[in-house]
Order: C-alpha cells, then structure tokens, then sequence
C-alpha cells in the first residue's frame, strides 16, 4: 500500500527536479565563467532561455517526420522518469519498483536512441555526425555503467535504488574500496553522457566538434526548450544518481517525512559541490580528440571492472 | 638568377627599399619559361593580376610577380585585345591556379589550363561580363544568378560529403568547406571563397591617393596596416619618393603591434577551439590591453588610417614610447607564463602535436610565405637577412630573428606565435626607444603612367599591393594580394589524413583571410 506521504514525496521529487536541474546548469556555468576570469551570467539564465524558447515558433525541416517532433518529448519524458526513481530525498519512492537501477541505464539509452534518431531523420551532414559520435559515445558508455551498478548492487544484495540507499547510509558503516574505483569510473561516465569537457563541448560553435550540439542544431522552440531542459535534468539526474551511490548519507528514510525536509539543504549542498567541482575539471581540461573518447571510457569500464573485482574477491566473504 | 642569359639586377626601390627587379615577357613562351627558371630556382609565385590598358592604346597586361631568393621579380607580359590568354602557370606554381581564375573573372583574360571554373564570380553578374575592364559600364542590374561549383567528387564505399557554410555557428567570415569523409576521416578538402565580393578593385579604379589609402586599409580590419603599408609603398615607389627613418621606424611599430594583437588574438582562440576557454580568456584580457594602447596612442585600435603614402600619420612623444615599452615589459612576462601553461598542458598539446602537418617542401611548392611556411622551417621572412638577401629599412639595422619550427603541425604554428609575439615585443621597445628625429610624412607628387609594388611582411604573411597611376594622375589599377591566396590551399593539404573534429583547430592555426579573397 502506498501511503500519502510516500506520493507527496515523490511528487515533491519530481517537481524538485524540474525547478532545480536548469539552477544546477546556472550554477556550474557561473562557475565556468568565475574560473575563466569572466563575468558569469545570472544564475536564472537557463530559464530565461527556457521562458524565452518556450514562446519562440517552432521551425521545423521540410523533411522531418513525426519522429523528429515526438523525439524531444520523449527525451523529456525519459529524464523525468530518471529523475523520478533516482532517490535524491527519500528512499520511499513508489515509482521505485517500476525501474531498478539497471532499467534506468536503459532509460537513458532510450532517451539517446531517440534523439539520435531524430538527429538522422531531417537527413543534414551534422545530424548524422552528431548521431554517429552520440552513438559511439554510448555504447562505450553504457556498458561501464552497467558495470558499476554491479558493484554497488552486489553491496546491497539489491539493484533497487533505493535499497542501494538504505543498505549505503543506514546500515552498518563500512569503507568499500570498490566503491572508490566505481565512483571514479561514474565521474568519467558522467562527463561523457552529460556531454561535458574532455569528451565535447557544452559551449562550442564549432560545428564540426560537435556532439550533443551536433544533433539539436535543426531544434528550435518549445522543442529546443524540452531539449534544454532534458538535458539540464539528464546532469540533475545524473549528479543525483552519483550522490545516491556515493554520498547518499543524508536521503531520508521510509516512512520519515522530517528526514526528507532535512534532506533538502543537504541535496543543494552536495549538488552546489558537485557542480563546483564539475567546472573546476572542465575549465582545467581541453577536449580530446574524438578518437581517444574510447581510450577515456576504456578507461572508465576498466575502473568499473576493477571494482566489481575488488568487491568479488576481496569484500565479499563467504 | 639569369633570365636567358641576361642577369636580373634587383634594384632597390624607394621607399620601403625592398629589391625588385621589374621585366617585361615578350610572348607567353618566354613568361612560361621564365616561370620555370624561377621555380628551379626555388622561388615562389608571389601574386598574379590582370589589368586592362586598352585605354592607353595597349590590350591587356598580365602581372606576375615571382619570389626569388634576392627579392621580387616583376613580370608583366601584353596581351592582344581581342584575344588575351597566357599559358597556364599552375603545372609549375599550383598556387597560379585561383589566382588565374579570378583574373578571368574578373578582366577576362583566360589561361589554356583545365581548371576553367570561376573563382571569384558568385553569380552576381554573367560569366561574359568583366567588371575591371573599362567598357564594363554600370553593371548593377544583375539579377543573382544561380552558381554552381563542381566540387572534385571522391568516390567509393562509404565516401560521402559534409558541407559547411559559408554560413557558420560562430560569428566567422563566409566560406564554403566541403569535406570528403569516409566516417572521421577527411579524405579530401576544398574551400571555396569570395561570397563578400566587395568590387574594392573596381572602386579603387579612378581613385585619387587618399582614397586609396582609406579603402586598402578597410580590405582586411585584421591587417590594416600590412595593407596600408604596401600600398603606401607602392605608390612610393612608383612616384621615387623616400619616407623619412622616423616614419619608416613608425610604421614598423605599427606593424608589428598588429602582429603582437592577432597573434595574441590566435593563441586565445587555438586554446578555445580545443575548450581550453581559460586561454581565451586570458589572451583576450591581454590582446584588449593591447589595442587599448593602440588605441590611446596611435587613436585607432586597430591602427587604420595611420599608414599613409609619403609617411604616417601619427608621431610617438617621450611619454607615448614609455607606454608603449612599459606596455612590452609587462606583457612579455605575462605571455611566457601562458605559454608555459600551453606547452605543459597534456590535453592541449595532444590535440596540437602532429595534428595538420605541412612540410617544407609542400610549403615551397604551393608558394606559401609567412607564419605558416616559417612553421615548416622554411626562413621566409622579408624583414630577415638570408642568403642572398637583406632585408629593406627600418628592419636591416634591428637584426630581426627569424622564428621558424621544423614540425610544420599546429603546435609548431603555435610555438612560431609564441616566438615572434617575444620578438615583436623586443623589435618595438628597440624602435621606441631610438626613434630617429624628423619629420613623419613627405609628400607625394603623382607621377602619370608610373607604376610599382609594395611587399610588406604581415602577420601573416607576405603582403603585396601593386598599383599603377593612370595619365590623370589618378590611380588606375590597385591589386591587393593577400598571403591567404597561397595558403588556403596549403589548409587542404593539412587538412586531410587527420579527423573532421581537428580541422577548427587547424584551420585557426592557419587563421587565413577570407576578406583578402572577397576583393
């Protein structure tokens, strides 16, 4: 039985998510410009580009298809849903036990094989170049996820996100060397997916370069502003599930109401952190060459591997 | 160097002094065999221009000017009126090729070569329409036609094209790319320019000097003194009259504030291209200062209008030489930290290293001149002493030191920055500091019929302004040559072996002009 609180919390997640995952993009892009000696923009900037956006005309290709126009929303949808089952307040979340942690790796696959399609679909050079990399890019990408959640999920005998959390932050205390190989093998995932420095360029014109930006370059509108906004929940997301795996003292248990009020600060503050540290590498970091993006991620999923071993063979105790 | 048997005396010219030697073919054969006497001697097709003097009874005279060792070779050969064509030099000089095609387009007369597609006409106006010729008239109601240009097609499994432009994402000049890939990999690249075509030639027909100056020096905002300064030479040597060493000293200054300001400007943006913004940043901060000064002391950030036929228009008291060599002093430091960051940045330099090598050889081959053929190794430098050559005033008593690199990659096109920002900095303390006393401009009597050229080293590169003085007094034919004529096509030679996502990063390396083409 799902009790009131339970959906008032997780309703509160989920709105939560909207209104704080374009602060989070603001914050981590202020501190891009604070590290580059540049003036930053205001902190609300990603909603007034949102707002703006939102009541700008739609211009779509003369070739697109239905595909293209259903595409940002699904890829809304799909991060909604992510932001919806990753704990970031508390672990009573009754759309929990839709989707496990694994499912979640495939509802941001989802979300990629989307929008990569819908990049191919209006058939211009930078689309499909945006696509084919995207593409190469996730599917180095996906598998050293998977991997780390292995790890995680043989801690908690669990690969519910919640259970994750409850075994991490309230069971008995222990220091898991696999975890640290994991969480170095999540930092370097997270930067690929959420299309951050070493692997491409948030900031970029340069249409040649490009990867994410590659792929939206023929979105406009109030699709763009669901692409903006995806893409800004998609690093919420993403620093949430990090914080659940990594950092998750703090997230309020079941049945806990206080704890999930208590929680709030809490969260702001690990994801005001996070997005510090996330400009910090980005503004010390140049772009790497495309073609050492499978050397990076080889590097994740060798990390992620050495993690689970370590947890195999030397945590684990019959 | 001997053209068939009789030995070419380079003479030096007034004004900027530099060695030109000035000939005239008697037939196409002879320009032909001359060009091949040139290119086994190592040298370099420097420009090539058209230009119509049927008005003074003649047909139409084609200009080439060859690069040798002992300095420029002028050639010029007549062609009849009602049949003007040459032989085609880019068998020989394959940077002949668009320089060819775009004086067809533009006076119509034609090489015998393969290559016959347009260059610099867009459709804006029919093919059998020459806006330099003199009976070309008005000429404004062209509708704009449909142009189109055939690419060279790369075939094969998995070869397709992606074409760029002219229209960019970033606030860029147009120009078309169009890359042959097979995945990331750049098979083949071709450019195609000139979609801002200006008609400055055509305006620059009946000018008087003044408005000379003002238009060569709006060509490119990036080289306006480089400009100013050619054609300032120009029209000096054309008229025999001797700048003073104060202005000539000025005028170094000037220059090579333009090239500390883009190459500072460069460095910024070969950090951002590969999202190293802190680069950007920081060169921007230090490029901005140093306009600032430009700004306050020669009342232009860019430095337009100063350089003027006859001298300059702008003078230097104590005060102003203080700040600009407590200005040096405090941006040399500044620019040697940075570029210890650069060179000890892991990221960077493997994005720079090998990344769009050109050799020496291709340098030669395709004519280049300047920074980008100095990062080959070549010592291609007109204010530096060579075999064979020195260099014209103010730079013969200031011993400039040629900064070259063998690696001919971006990271050597980098490293060649960094070494003549240190450079220039050292050049213009030298000249503040011992700026001769005297007056700043003299003045120019026209001389009708007279003709000459000015070769300045840009930031660039080389470049050239060749001008001839009509009977009225009044300016009759201005050509400005910019370097990027050369080196754009060396960027498709860099540019293929390497991946799609390098060549930002290679082509601002190069950083060519896409005004000098837009003429």
């Amino acid at each position: 039985m799902i009790s009131i609180a339970a959906l008032i919390g997780q309703v509160f997640a989920i709105v939560l998510a909207l209104a704080l995952a374009p602060l989070l993009t603001g914050w981590v892009n202020q501190w891009r410009a604070w590290l580059q000696n540049r003036s930053a923009p205001p902190l609300l900037q990603p909603y007034y580009t949102l707002h703006k956006l939102f009541h700008k005309d739609v211009v779509l290709a003369h070739g697109a298809s239905p595909l293209f126009r259903f595409a940002p929303f699904i890829m809304f949808g799909c991060m909604l849903l992510a932001c919806g089952i990753i704990p970031s307040l508390s672990t009573d979340l009754p759309f929990a036990p839709a989707a496990d942690a694994l499912a979640l790796v495939g509802v941001f696959g989802l979300a990629r094989l989307f929008i990569s399609l819908a990049a191919m679909d209006i058939g211009t050079s930078f689309g499909t170049l945006g696509a084919r990399r995207e593409m190469l890019v996730g599917f180095l990408a996906e598998p050293a996820l998977l991997i780390i959640i292995f790890t995680v999920a043989m801690i908690a005998n669990s690969t519910s996100l919640a259970t994750i959390v409850e075994t991490l932050a309230y069971r008995e205390f222990a220091i898991y060397p696999s975890l640290a190989f994991a969480g170095i093998a999540f930092t370097f995932v997270s930067f690929a997916e959420n299309a951050r420095v070493p692997v491409d360029n948030p900031a970029t014109h340069l249409e040649l370069t490009m990867i994410h930006e590659a792929m939206i370059l023929e979105y406009s509108g109030r699709h763009l502003a669901l692409i903006e906004w995806a893409a800004s929940l998609k690093l919420y997301a993403y620093s949430c599930l990090g914080i659940a795996l990594f950092f998750p003292w703090g997230i309020g248990e079941r049945d806990n109401f206080l704890a999930l009020v208590a929680a709030i600060p809490l969260l702001l503050l690990k994801l005001g952190i996070g997005g510090m540290l996330l400009a910090i590498i980005e503004t010390i970091n140049a772009k790497v060459r495309i073609f050492r993006v499978p050397e990076f991620l080889g590097t994740a999923f060798l990390l992620a591997v050495l993690g689970l071993l370590v947890r195999l063979l030397l945590e684990v105790r019959a | 160097m001997q053209l068939f048997d009789e030995p070419i005396e380079f003479t030096r010219q007034p004004g900027i002094g530099a060695p030109v030697w000035q000939g005239r073919a008697v037939d196409g054969d002879e320009l032909k065999d001359f060009a091949a006497a040139a290119h086994l001697a190592g040298g370099r097709l420097a420009a090539l221009w058209g230009s119509d003097e049927r008005l003074s009874g003649g047909g139409f005279r084609l200009h080439c000017v060859f690069g040798l060792n002992e300095g420029h070779a002028c050639l010029t050969l007549e062609l009849p009126a009602n049949d003007p064509g040459y032989p085609d030099l880019s068998g020989l000089f394959p940077a002949a090729n668009r320089m060819q095609r775009a004086t067809y387009d533009m006076v119509g007369i034609g090489h015998d070569g393969t290559d016959q597609r347009p260059w610099l006409r867009h459709g804006g106006w029919p093919a059998d329409w020459f806006p330099l010729r003199h009976d070309a008239g008005e000429g404004g109601d062209f509708s704009n036609l449909p142009s189109d240009y055939d690419f060279v097609q790369v075939g094969g499994e998995g070869a397709h094209e992606i074409p760029v432009g002219p229209i960019h994402a970033g606030i860029i000049e147009p120009g078309h790319f169009r890359f042959s890939v097979v995945g990331e990999r750049v098979l083949r690249f071709e450019s195609r320019l000139g979609y801002q075509h200006r008609g400055v030639e055509r305006r620059l027909a009946g000018a008087d000097f003044s408005t000379g100056a003002k238009i060569l020096g709006r060509i490119s905002g990036d080289a306006t003194c480089a400009y100013a300064w050619a054609y300032a030479a120009a029209i000096e040597a054309a008229c025999g009259v001797e700048p003073s060493p104060r202005a000539l000293a000025l005028r170094a200054i000037l220059l090579e504030r333009e090239r500390v300001a883009n190459h500072l400007g460069d460095l910024g943006m070969l950090g951002n291209d590969a999202a190293l913004a802190f680069g950007l940043s920081q060169f921007f901060r230090l490029k901005e200062e140093w306009v600032r000064v430009s700004a306050l002391l020669f009342g232009h950030r860019f430095m337009m209008d100063r350089i003027v036929p006859g001298g300059v228009e702008a003078d230097l008291n104590a005060a102003a030489v203080k700040v600009l060599s407590d200005q040096c002093d405090a941006i040399g430091p500044a620019v040697k930290e940075l570029h210890a960051i650069y060179d000890e940045h892991a990221g960077l330099q493997d994005r720079y290293l090998t990344t769009g090598p050109i050799d020496a050889a291709l340098a030669r081959e395709l004519s280049l001149s300047g920074m980008a053929a100095r990062a080959t190794g070549l010592l291609l430098d007109g204010r530096c002493y060579r075999l064979d050559y020195a260099p014209p005033p103010p730079w013969a008593a200031l011993g400039v030191r040629p900064v070259t690199d063998e690696r001919g990659d971006v990271a050597a096109r980098v490293a060649v920055r960094f070494g003549e920002i240190t450079e220039s900095l050292r050049l213009i303390r030298q000249l503040a500091t011992q700026l001769p006393a005297g007056a700043v401009c003299a003045e120019v009597k026209p001389v009708p019929g007279a003709s000459g050229v000015g070769i300045i080293e840009g930031w660039r590169g080389e470049v050239l302004v060749g001008v001839s003085i009509g009977a009225d007094s009044r300016l009759a034919r201005v050509h400005p040559h910019d370097p990027s004529w050369q080196l754009w096509p060396a960027l498709e030679h860099a540019v293929p072996r390497d991946i799609v996502p390098d060549f930002p990063l290679i082509n601002k390396s190069f950083n060519l002009s896409y005004v000098g083409q837009d003429l």
